[in-house]
């Protein structure tokens, strides 16, 4: 049976690990690697690493970071941020990395995608989808380098991801990243429903039973930020991640993904 | 010297991460004067299984397998793509593959199951099929992360040594004298992993050591040089 996933979610910038709120509102909360080191030893399912500067700063991802991150990674390890050639995915993969996400590509050359998953195999394709309400409480994909909503629906994103080749969607939500005050599960369910490749949800989770409502509403898997990287009400940075004994009631169950 | 085949396809690097954690001399390259002397293969794969044996064509890499692996009998291990490689065809493609198993390499049926997601990605038990050197020291039911879309189908059972369940029950470790395929992926499952790596690594240089001889079950001359 296939156990689902408690993916922390790392953001950097330059060679620093920085926490957002609502995509914006960065708090530097210290050394990637020394991050990804502790997450090791506490045998986290799954790691998730964004460059979050590297798509708008044009910039290609930072291979000697990757590989060192890659080194410390004993579990899979998914990155993303500035990738838009072939050839600069094969060399991410050749670092040691287990799969690439993409996000801008998925509206500046969605060809990428297809040409990425017939090359890697879909399993190692990742479209991260950037979910934000409009004024009318409308949701639409947000374009963070454009700074606005697009057209699609995030369903409607999904689906042509998943048609393109995509062999996971990683469904944020905007106003709910650094908030911990649980996931957009409408979004997760409306999305989940329409695909048939597993969806990560990330954005909001604060406590274990925001987990258990994601998956209830179809989540494959859950990521987080902040729940993995601070503690307490005062937000003190403190890698952590709960234990199998934690984890196994939530994530043991026979769910959606199976 | 174990050589991971870097074929342009695989992620060598968590191999080589790998090696160096558990203390073996490995290095990844896919030039044929060193794969003539290596005493252990690895090949990994994160790709398309036609795109895998393209580029093991163009890097003539093909025959000189088939020496090393069939003639030689040289240990290899084959990961995921590189375990799917070993058979002779695949539903994702149209090439032959290297059909060193009487197997075929088949899809996931998500119409047979509707709520079953396909890649199977994710942590998954291992459902050994008896004792077998490659499980030494793992527990019952040791749990590895799994990333496919594709199994394989195996025609002779007693060439499978572990299944797992993702919808139905597929084979998820194969086996045959010195070659070894897993669909999941040791070099990123945590002490699981480490275990089950060092077993081929240990195996892999005790069988170099020394000349070959019938399987032994649970034989581990040289275990003592490859501790996570």
């Amino acid at each position: 049976m296939l156990r689902r996933r408690a993916i922390p979610v790392l953001l950097i910038s330059g060679l620093g690990l920085y926490k957002s709120q609502k995509f914006g509102d960065r708090r530097y909360v210290g050394d990637p690697l020394n991050a990804i080191h502790l997450f090791n030893e506490m045998e986290v399912d799954e790691l998730i690493v964004l460059d979050i500067d590297a798509s708008r700063q044009a910039c290609e991802p930072n291979y000697e970071l990757i590989e060192h991150m890659a080194s410390q990674c004993f579990m899979p390890l998914c990155y993303g941020g500035g990738i838009s050639q072939l050839e600069q995915a094969r060399k991410v993969f050749s670092l040691g990395v287990e799969k690439v996400s993409l996000n801008q590509a998925l509206h500046a050359h969605a060809g990428l995608i297809t040409s990425l998953a017939d090359t890697f195999g879909s399993q190692s394709i990742v479209a991260s989808i950037d979910v934000r309400h409009g004024l009318l409480g409308r949701a639409g994909v947000y374009d963070h380098l454009q700074r606005k909503n697009l057209k699609p629906s995030p369903k409607d994103l999904a689906v042509r991801a998943q048609a393109l080749g995509a062999g996971e969607i990683l469904l944020n939500s905007v106003e709910r990243d650094g908030t911990m005050h649980g996931f957009d599960l409408p979004m997760i369910e409306a999305v989940a429903a329409a695909v048939e490749i597993p969806v990560v949800a990330c954005g909001g989770a604060g406590k274990l039973a925001d987990f258990a409502q994601a998956l209830d509403a179809g989540a494959s898997a859950v990521a987080a930020g902040s729940m993995f990287v601070f503690k307490g009400k005062h937000r003190a940075v403190l890698i952590n991640y709960p234990s199998p004994e934690q984890l196994a009631p939530i994530f043991d169950t026979e769910g959606p993904s199976c | 010297m174990i050589v991971v085949i870097d074929y342009g396809m695989g992620n060598p690097g968590s191999f080589l991460n790998m090696a160096k954690k558990v203390g073996v001399a490995a290095c990844a390259s896919s030039d044929p004067a060193l794969l003539r002397e290596a005493s252990a293969l690895v090949l990994p794969g994160v790709g398309s299984f036609d795109a895998g044996i393209h580029q093991l064509r163009r890097l003539g890499l093909v025959d000189l397998l088939g020496e090393r692996v069939l003639g030689e009998k040289v240990p290899i291990l084959g990961v995921c793509l590189g375990m799917q490689l070993f058979t002779a065809s695949s539903e994702e493609g149209s090439e032959r593959g290297l059909g060193w198993f009487d197997a075929e390499t088949r899809r996931f049926d998500a119409t047979r199951h509707p709520k079953l997601k396909v890649p199977h990605m994710g942590w998954n038990l291992l459902e050994p099929a008896g004792p077998h050197w490659l499980f030494d020291q793992l527990p019952p039911q040791p749990r590895f992360y799994f990333v496919h879309s594709y199994y394989v189908s195996a025609r002779r059972q007693d060439e499978v040594i572990g299944t797992t369940v993702h919808g139905d029950v597929f084979t998820s470790v194969i086996a045959r004298e010195n070659i070894v395929g897993v669909q999941f992926h040791p070099e990123k499952s945590h002490k699981f992993g480490i275990r089950l790596l060092s077993n081929f690594f240990a195996r892999s240089l005790s069988a170099s050591a020394q000349a070959p001889r019938e399987d032994e079950p649970g034989c581990l001359t040289h275990a003592s040089t490859a501790r996570p």
